[in-house]
């Protein structure tokens, strides 16, 4: 019976809920799901990470590759996040290049790691002018089910967390870099931003981690980054739906 | 019909509160609107805000792919075309943006199974340009007669390093800024349909600045009103 009135009314379905202060899972209006993460487990990769917000699950792995840098900015490395949504994580996505949701959610990493100034990426230069590491920063959603962009933040810090790196020296004679695998040192990361999804509904409810039915019910919705001193790195809002009604 | 308005909006807008250690005034850079100046799309705009120029044209609403209609309401589109190379992952995260709040304005069930389309050319960028792409896009939705509940209208503010608060800042301003925020405003309630920002800053320092924002949209607003005035008192 509940499951007809969901499928024929789904909006007013989740009003009900919301009149008692719950939501259909049972959770609080501003509870978080169960978080897992999950560290070190693809030992290709120089750093990875595993995070599960509820059934939402993204895995970040962390390339380091040299790079020549570019001229402007001789001492600086690279950070390059790419998020990529394939068809496994939801029926909504097809397989091809990346779709809008793809690219606004790399858009906001790279704008996260940008704002916040989580690598310093002096930190990452080898050789000024000649030899810097670049990060591919790979996040791939396995799960859809809401809240996306707060998976990728912290599946993101995390595995810059988890990054070795090893030594390099450029030998003086031939020019060439070589690299001490046996010497790997951590990444300095030097602010731990954590971004934080809330769903509008009606205009006046806020409800904290929205599942991917709540994100497709709500007026609209608003990340916010923040650090631990409480800047904030990050307003997300990505405008707001008309209700359904009118 | 080209109907050129040029309005000096040259203005002082206060920053109350005398604690803050902002500067006195906040002024926007002279703002110029020219519609109905593209023979093709239903609708046309040119918005320029000091040197940055964004050309925007709509067409709809019109026929939808099958694969994208949608069976109540209108589905919007919005392109945005950067001025040198092909359009890369900022742009279509611009275009979210653009189309969201578009989307908050627009009265998109009085067409159902219909599409609107957006087009936004980058002209020439001397900062502010999220702002400008949106003041032209509800311009060229105006022009196109699009029914909407409200105009909206952008606003960039530019935070540097001692706090001082700049509204529409121009590019030498925003590459110097701690933090640039960028808002879209509604015209009946000043509400905020989007937010975009770059950089860090606090919580007080942002609602100082949405404040700064929602004052200036009342000039922005006055001068749509005027432009639009003068534009059909003649016809």
């Amino acid at each position: 019976m509940a499951a007809g009135f969901k499928t024929v009314e789904p909006l007013e379905y989740y009003r009900r809920f919301l009149k008692e202060n719950c939501r259909p899972d049972g959770r609080e209006l501003g509870e978080f799901r169960t978080t897992t993460v999950n560290i070190g487990s693809i030992s290709t990769a120089d750093g990875s990470a595993l995070v599960k917000l509820g059934n939402t699950t993204v895995i970040c792995g962390v390339k380091a590759e040299f790079a020549a840098p570019s001229t402007d900015a001789p001492d600086k490395g690279y950070v390059v996040p790419n998020v990529d949504l394939p068809p496994l994580c939801s029926s909504r996505f097809r397989s091809g290049p990346p779709g809008e949701e793809a690219q606004v959610a790399s858009q906001f990493i790279a704008d996260v790691i940008e704002n916040s100034q989580i690598i310093q990426k002096e930190d990452l230069c080898i050789s000024p002018g000649k030899l810097v590491w670049v990060l591919y920063c790979d996040l791939i959603c396995l799960d859809y089910d809401g809240n996306i962009l707060d998976a990728c933040t912290f599946a993101l810090l995390a595995a810059l967390k988890n990054v070795q790196l090893p030594e390099v020296t450029i030998n003086e004679e031939t020019a060439l870099a070589e690299v001490n695998l046996k010497k790997k040192s951590y990444l300095n990361i030097r602010t731990h931003p954590v971004a934080t999804s809330f769903a509008v509904f009606d205009d006046t409810l806020l409800i904290v981690d929205p599942t991917g039915e709540e994100e497709h019910l709500a007026t609209g919705t608003l990340t916010i980054v923040m650090d631990e001193e409480g800047k904030l790195c990050c307003l997300h809002k990505p405008g707001m739906f008309p209700p359904l009604q009118s | 019909m080209e109907e050129e308005t040029h309005t000096d909006a040259k203005i002082r807008a206060e920053n109350g509160t005398g604690s803050s250690p902002r500067g006195p005034g906040c002024s926007l850079r002279h703002f110029a609107c020219e519609q109905n100046l593209l023979s093709r799309p239903d609708g046309s705009a040119s918005f320029l805000q000091g040197d940055t120029s964004v050309l925007a044209g709509v067409y709809g609403p019109a026929e939808v792919k099958v694969s994208k209609e949608i069976f109540n309401k209108a589905t919007l589109e919005v392109i945005l075309r950067p001025k040198i190379g092909l359009p890369g992952v900022a742009e279509k995260s611009r275009e979210r943006l653009i189309r969201n709040t578009c989307e908050a304005v627009v009265l998109g069930t009085l067409h159902p199974r219909t599409s609107i389309t957006v087009v936004l050319q980058v002209v020439s960028d001397a900062g502010s340009l999220l702002a400008c792409c949106l003041n032209a896009a509800c311009m060229a939705l105006v022009d196109a007669g699009v029914p909407m509940r409200a105009l909206f209208c952008g606003v960039a503010c530019a935070l540097d390093s001692d706090g001082t608060l700049v509204l529409d800042p121009t590019s030498k301003q925003e590459k110097e800024a701690r933090a640039v925020l960028t808002f879209a405003l509604d015209s009946v309630e000043r509400k905020l349909l989007m937010s975009s920002t770059k950089g860090l800053y606090s919580d007080t320092e942002l609602q100082q600045c949405l404040a700064a924002a929602q004052a200036a949209s009342q000039h922005v607003f006055r001068f749509y009103r005027e432009s639009l005035q003068r534009r059909y008192s003649k016809s």
